[in-house]
């Protein structure tokens, strides 16, 4: 067993500066309204001498301008079970633990290669998602946790090799039983190696089995008895904006961050998207939906992104837009496009599925499409838009253009080339025609597919070219 | 005959002109008219390029000119995009000629965005041959076609108006097509060879 940990001490902060993004000082403060307290600080505001347990009256005193935000507890659980469902394209074993997140990597090895490796792709991750983490691998998720809190980018490998490690971890960074805490440094125990050099019958009897089973836990024998993390079956993610944004302009940077979300939490399930609808929040529950809907699963956050920013350029928005929520249900197997080990086409060639997807985004879901051939006789309904239409022959000659609807054909009487083709047909549905077709010649020598009367030759009407 | 002056000073000095062999092309594209392919000096469509064809009105022969290619290129599983085309194509009229329409695309835009899908068709690299009908192309438009064409390394072609004819075009081949007195065809400018002086005539080209 190998567990890896990823801190996520800032959690807090992170998620707020995604969404809003800023270099000037922001704080979170959390408490009773008289009260409040300081519970994170961005790098400005801690250059500024604000910290974390400061009260904000005093914090107000220090600096004269700062953003304070509410602390929210929700958001940070939503946030914490994202980046789980992220670390979860890396195992199956996935927990959460406060303000960190343990995943079980042994297995994962043989597939991501050897730790080094594997440990650079997990921070390559969250970095690029915009976490700070610190990360520690350990043969155990607490003793992972432990190490984690107290140094970044530490490996232990064996059983033998994390007593030792854990030797020098003092014990407020434990993450013993609190009332241990508490009491062992009144007796002289100031790190962990001389908790685990202790006899286990006077710990079991000064502070009980909760102790010694927290012990257990960290040194391996006893199992972790973590409870697994599940990713949810749709993806829900709802971003609020700083302030009422009435251009679509200002929504692109929160889209782009939604859009990447949405691919690494598909690449997480191993999965794509097909269809996914993005709700632009106005005020007093009104909202406009923007769905996306593309021809095929697919699960790259550039394309994601181009894609509904395609859609969403079209939107004219009714009202100011105060959040943006991104809903994602269906969630189909995704299956990369094969291709051929001997492609002529150049190596940074669009296939052509996401070529298709780019032109939809921007000129509209029907603008992209392909004909296929059905039975009927008439020529305005033997063609229909088809994503694999039928291969229907048809003997008699046909022209290469056919008019959306016969017009009729002016000037000079036309030559005749070939015909006539009788077509007597349709009776069965209203849509009688009773025409006879001839190819004609007409004075500026065009080749022309027209028709007129049965009998007759006069009254021309023009339905195609062979051009 | 005192002063020996190095060849590679005068060369350097930018003194002299030099004249250099005109590089054919290699092509791959046969046209599919013996006639036609015979007058090209690449033997057939300039590969990665952009050829622009003009017409005189529609229904003169346009696509049987192109036909042939788009037939070749579907029946080997290649993708061929229409942007935008003056009218719809008669799938049995195109069956009839060979083209496998599950590989053709068709793409309805508005006339402002006519070359951009274009150009986005050219640059994919996924699409073997690329038909665009733009009402409004000038010269720097067209221009960009033929970079993208070369990008991408797609045939791109061009339908317009012969009133085009006098402005100049970036394009590697420009066609004209004649309905009258006669149908035939005339090469206009094509890259890397002398302009064939006569016509090719259409009647011939079924041959």
């Amino acid at each position: 067993m190998l567990w890896t940990c990823i801190n996520l001490s800032h959690l807090a902060m992170d998620g707020m500066l995604r969404r809003r993004p800023t270099t000037g000082p922001l704080v979170l403060v959390d408490g009773p309204v008289n009260a409040r307290t300081i519970v994170s600080a961005n790098e400005s505001a801690q250059a500024a001498g604000l910290h974390v347990g400061q009260r904000l009256s005093a914090a107000q005193a220090l600096l004269s301008k700062f953003e304070a935000i509410p602390y929210e507890r929700e958001s940070v659980d939503r946030w914490h079970r994202f980046l789980a469902a992220v670390a979860y394209r890396y195992s199956s074993e996935v927990s959460l633990l406060p303000h960190a997140i343990v995943l079980e990597v042994s297995r994962s090895m043989g597939l991501f290669g050897p730790w080094p490796r594997l440990d650079a792709m997990l921070r390559a991750d969250f970095a690029g998602l915009g976490f700070r983490h610190r990360l520690a691998a350990a043969p155990t998720a607490h003793a992972a946790q432990v190490l984690a809190t107290v140094s970044d980018g530490q490996a232990v490998l064996s059983v033998d090799a994390l007593r030792h490690a854990l030797q020098r971890v003092p014990l407020a960074k434990s993450s013993l039983p609190a009332n241990a805490i508490a009491a062992l440094p009144g007796m002289g125990i100031r790190n962990l190696g001389q908790v685990l050099a202790l006899p286990r019958d006077g710990l079991r009897r000064r502070f009980g089995t909760e102790l010694l089973d927290a012990l257990d836990r960290l040194i391996g024998d006893r199992p972790s008895g973590l409870e697994l993390y599940r990713p949810p079956d749709t993806f829900d993610l709802r971003i609020e904006l700083l302030h009422e944004v009435e251009n679509q302009s200002a929504l692109i940077f929160p889209l782009r961050r939604m859009a990447d979300d949405l691919a690494a939490y598909l690449a997480g399930r191993d999965g794509g998207v097909q269809r996914f609808l993005l709700r632009l929040e106005h005020r007093e529950g009104c909202y406009t939906d923007v769905p996306v809907g593309l021809l095929a699963p697919q699960r790259e956050g550039a394309m994601l992104f181009e894609f509904a920013r395609g859609r969403l350029e079209h939107v004219v928005l009714p009202e100011p837009v105060l959040a943006l929520h991104l809903i994602a249900r269906e969630l189909p197997a995704f299956v990369p496009a094969g291709r051929d080990l001997f492609d002529e086409r150049p190596a940074n060639a669009l296939p052509i599925g996401q070529l298709r997807e780019r032109l939809r985004a921007r000129l509209g879901d029907r603008a992209v499409y392909r004909l296929g051939s059905t039975t009927d006789p008439r020529p305005e309904r033997a063609q229909a838009v088809a994503e694999c239409g039928g291969v229907h022959d048809e003997p008699s000659p046909r022209p290469t253009w056919l008019l959306a609807h016969p017009i009729p054909l002016r000037g000079a009487s036309p030559r005749i080339l070939a015909g006539p083709e009788r077509l007597e047909t349709g009776w069965w549905d209203g849509a009688e025609a009773c025409r006879d077709y001839y190819v004609v010649e007409t004075s500026p020598g065009q080749r022309a597919w027209a028709f007129c009367p049965p009998g007759e030759q006069g009254g021309w009407m023009l339905h195609g070219w062979f051009a | 005959m005192n002063a020996v002056v190095p060849l590679s000073a005068l060369l350097d000095a930018r003194q002299v002109w030099r004249g250099r062999a005109p590089e054919v092309p290699a092509g791959d594209q046969p046209t599919g008219w013996r006639a036609l392919d015979a007058v090209l000096p690449a033997g057939g469509w300039p590969d990665a390029s952009l050829s622009e064809i003009l017409l005189p009105a529609d229904g003169v022969g346009e696509l049987r000119l192109v036909l042939p290619t788009l037939a070749r290129l579907t029946r080997s599983r290649r993708n061929v995009v229409i942007v935008s085309p003056p009218y719809a194509p008669c799938v049995a009229g195109w069956q009839q000629q060979g083209v496998d329409m599950r590989q053709v695309d068709i793409i309805e835009a508005p006339e402002k965005d006519v070359l951009w899908a274009t150009e986005q068709c050219l640059r994919s690299g996924s699409c073997a041959a690329v038909l665009a009908w733009p009402r409004q192309a000038d010269d720097r438009a067209l221009r960009r076609l033929q970079v993208a064409a070369a990008t991408g390394q797609a045939l791109a072609f061009v339908f317009r108006d012969r009133s085009h004819l006098s402005n100049a075009s970036p394009a590697a081949l420009r066609l004209e097509l004649e309905a009258l007195p006669r149908p035939q065809l005339w090469v206009r400018k094509c890259r890397g060879g002398a302009v064939p002086t006569r016509p090719v005539p259409l009647a011939r080209l079924a041959g």
